[in-house]
């Protein structure tokens, strides 16, 4: 409870997350139709990872079946608008397999028969090269998905001798400065990295007391812990939805060791990256 | 599970395990903050469980640009061997469903790392009070038995007052008496889980509100420093620069948002 400045006593959300209070009481009591049905939740919830021909399920985590040197991550519309123009069309690039999963986010409560136009995380490696891996990620993995979905992708023997790269998006008003948040130049990136990346970032480094979480987070922190070499290129832009502006914001990283040899042509691929727009952009102006 | 930073797992044995539970107003694990940062605490390795939601940033403990860009994630361990102290650090809240589950791995953990004893920095919704609480001090602690028998007597002598028993289901008037931190987060289940897993365990907490909590930080410290003394004492006007209590750097922001909450209760709540 708390007094508002008026004089008015409301119930304060309790920053600590424990309104959950009664669902550790309730775990106690619960029934067996409870337990049931949470159970059944769970299974609904639960990420699987699939192989593109078979459709059927890998017995093993993705790396662990696969050797990999290099793996890109794109998490967000805008990062994978970006592998799609610049990395995967200056390659031979093969699917290997998808992550199917479903939670609240989805659009769709069918969860058996996601299509590939709703939110989708595929995974490709590329043809000359099989150990360089490439994820897109369109799909929001939900907390209670995101340790099973790593576990699917890097299973349980984490190897160091691979360098991770993941791209994301945040908004803008997420970034916590002393300066004011309109001056800042957005769509600008930032970085984070392993204790064991050793290279340079193109950017400057987040910058207490910044925070990162959901998956490019989980990912992040599963490879600090295990000593994996990896670096997370954050992009602040105020527009969330696919954007060119906010795209080309990811360029400086064509130039790093993490995407070397994977991009050919970059006028093309600029070319290649406003048909993507334009064909994703909803005409609507209030006369039409 | 515990992941080393360094190659091979550092000895714990007879150590006193300083941790917060995430509860109101996010004061044990300011308090935690405030305890890693002024005793310049080494990190020695990870908690990495599935429990809690996964979050990243950089040091928030940086001195220098040097250490300033090392990674930090949501469950840390620190500690000073000198004092033979190790400090947990959590920074995120749990997953639904998994608290129970963190409580059984980290007890696991305490058990088999041979720490001595385990103090849990915790605060209860100050709202609950009854009367006669209003009216005293707003600190309280809890003993497992295991812990009552080595302590009892020290903790008599700072005339402490120990956390009192209220009603299990405050509406009814003749249920049971039992011990109940509201906004305790998991602080009750880890002192029910101690007592019965015979581990030494103290409960130090605070009743607050939610709100501008570093004062209350500070507070419980102070409180732990009465019995401990592992801290010269402490200054309780944070802006003064010769400050004992080195706060974290990433507490300076908080400097310029004075209408605000605080970024530190800004980050603990964007990850609720």
């Amino acid at each position: 409870m708390a007094a508002t400045f008026f004089g008015e006593v409301v119930k304060a959300p309790c920053r600590a997350g424990t309104e959950d209070e009664e669902e550790e009481e309730e775990g106690r009591r619960e029934t067996p139709e409870d337990r049931e049905v949470r159970l059944q939740l769970a299974r609904k919830r639960e990420v699987r990872l699939l192989r593109r021909q078979t459709k059927t399920s890998l017995e093993v985590s993705l790396l662990e079946k696969y050797p990999c040197s290099k793996f890109i991550i794109a998490i967000g519309n805008n990062a994978v608008a970006f592998l799609s123009s610049f990395v995967m069309n200056s390659g031979v690039w093969e699917e290997v397999g998808c992550a199917k999963l479903w939670n609240e986010w989805c659009r769709t409560t069918d969860t058996t028969h996601l299509s590939s136009t709703e939110a989708f995380c595929v995974f490709y490696h590329l043809k000359s090269n099989p150990s360089v891996f490439l994820c897109q990620c369109s799909c929001y993995v939900a907390e209670d998905q995101q340790y099973q979905w790593l576990e699917k992708v890097f299973g349980s023997c984490p190897r160091r001798n691979m360098q991770i790269t993941i791209l994301t998006c945040r908004h803008v008003t997420d970034y916590k400065t002393s300066e004011s948040t309109g001056s800042l130049p957005s769509p600008f990136l930032r970085a984070l990295k392993t204790q064991n990346f050793k290279d340079s970032a193109c950017c400057p480094l987040l910058e207490q007391p910044n925070i990162v979480h959901d998956l490019p987070a989980a990912v992040l922190s599963y490879c600090q812990v295990w000593k994996i070499p990896a670096i997370l290129y954050l992009c602040y832009t105020d527009v969330m939805k696919l954007d060119l502006i906010t795209v080309e914001a990811f360029k400086p990283i064509l130039s790093t060791r993490s995407l070397k040899g994977l991009v050919k042509n970059i006028p093309q691929s600029t070319e290649i990256l406003k048909k993507l727009m334009t064909t994703n952009e909803i005409q609507s102006n209030i006369y039409t | 599970m515990f992941v080393p930073c360094g190659e091979s797992a550092p000895d714990l044995a007879g150590f006193t395990l300083l941790m917060p539970a995430v509860s109101v107003g996010n004061v044990g694990q300011l308090a935690m903050d405030l305890i890693i940062s002024t005793l310049n605490m080494s990190k020695i390795g990870y908690f990495y469980t599935d429990c809690l939601v996964p979050m990243v940033g950089n040091n928030p403990y940086a001195t220098t640009e040097g250490n300033s860009t090392e990674l930090s994630i949501n469950a840390e361990v620190y500690s000073l061997p000198s004092r033979k102290l190790v400090a947990l650090q959590l920074r995120s809240i749990f997953i639904k469903y998994k608290s129970k589950p963190f409580c059984e791995k980290l007890l696991s953990w305490v058990k088999s790392s041979g720490c001595a004893r385990v103090i849990v920095l915790s605060s209860s919704h100050s709202y609950q009070r009854n009367d006669l609480q209003l009216r005293s001090t707003p600190f309280r602690y809890l003993l497992t038995p295991s812990m009552q028998k080595s302590v009892q007597n020290k903790i008599k002598s700072l005339n402490w007052e120990e956390m009192e028993k209220s009603r299990c289901i405050p509406e009814i008037d003749d249920s049971e008496f039992c011990i109940r931190i509201p906004g305790g987060g998991i602080t009750k289940t880890l002192y029910d889980e101690s007592c019965s897993k015979e581990i030494q365990m103290a409960v130090l907490l605070k009743f607050v509100s939610e709100g501008d909590n570093i004062p209350d930080a500070l507070g419980l410290v102070e409180y732990l420093n009465e019995w401990l003394q592992i801290l010269k004492p402490l200054l309780l006007h944070s802006k003064t620069n010769s400050r004992v209590s080195r706060q974290p750097t990433e507490w300076e922001k908080f400097a310029n948002y004075a209408s605000d909450k605080g970024i530190i209760s800004r980050i603990y709540k964007e990850l609720k």
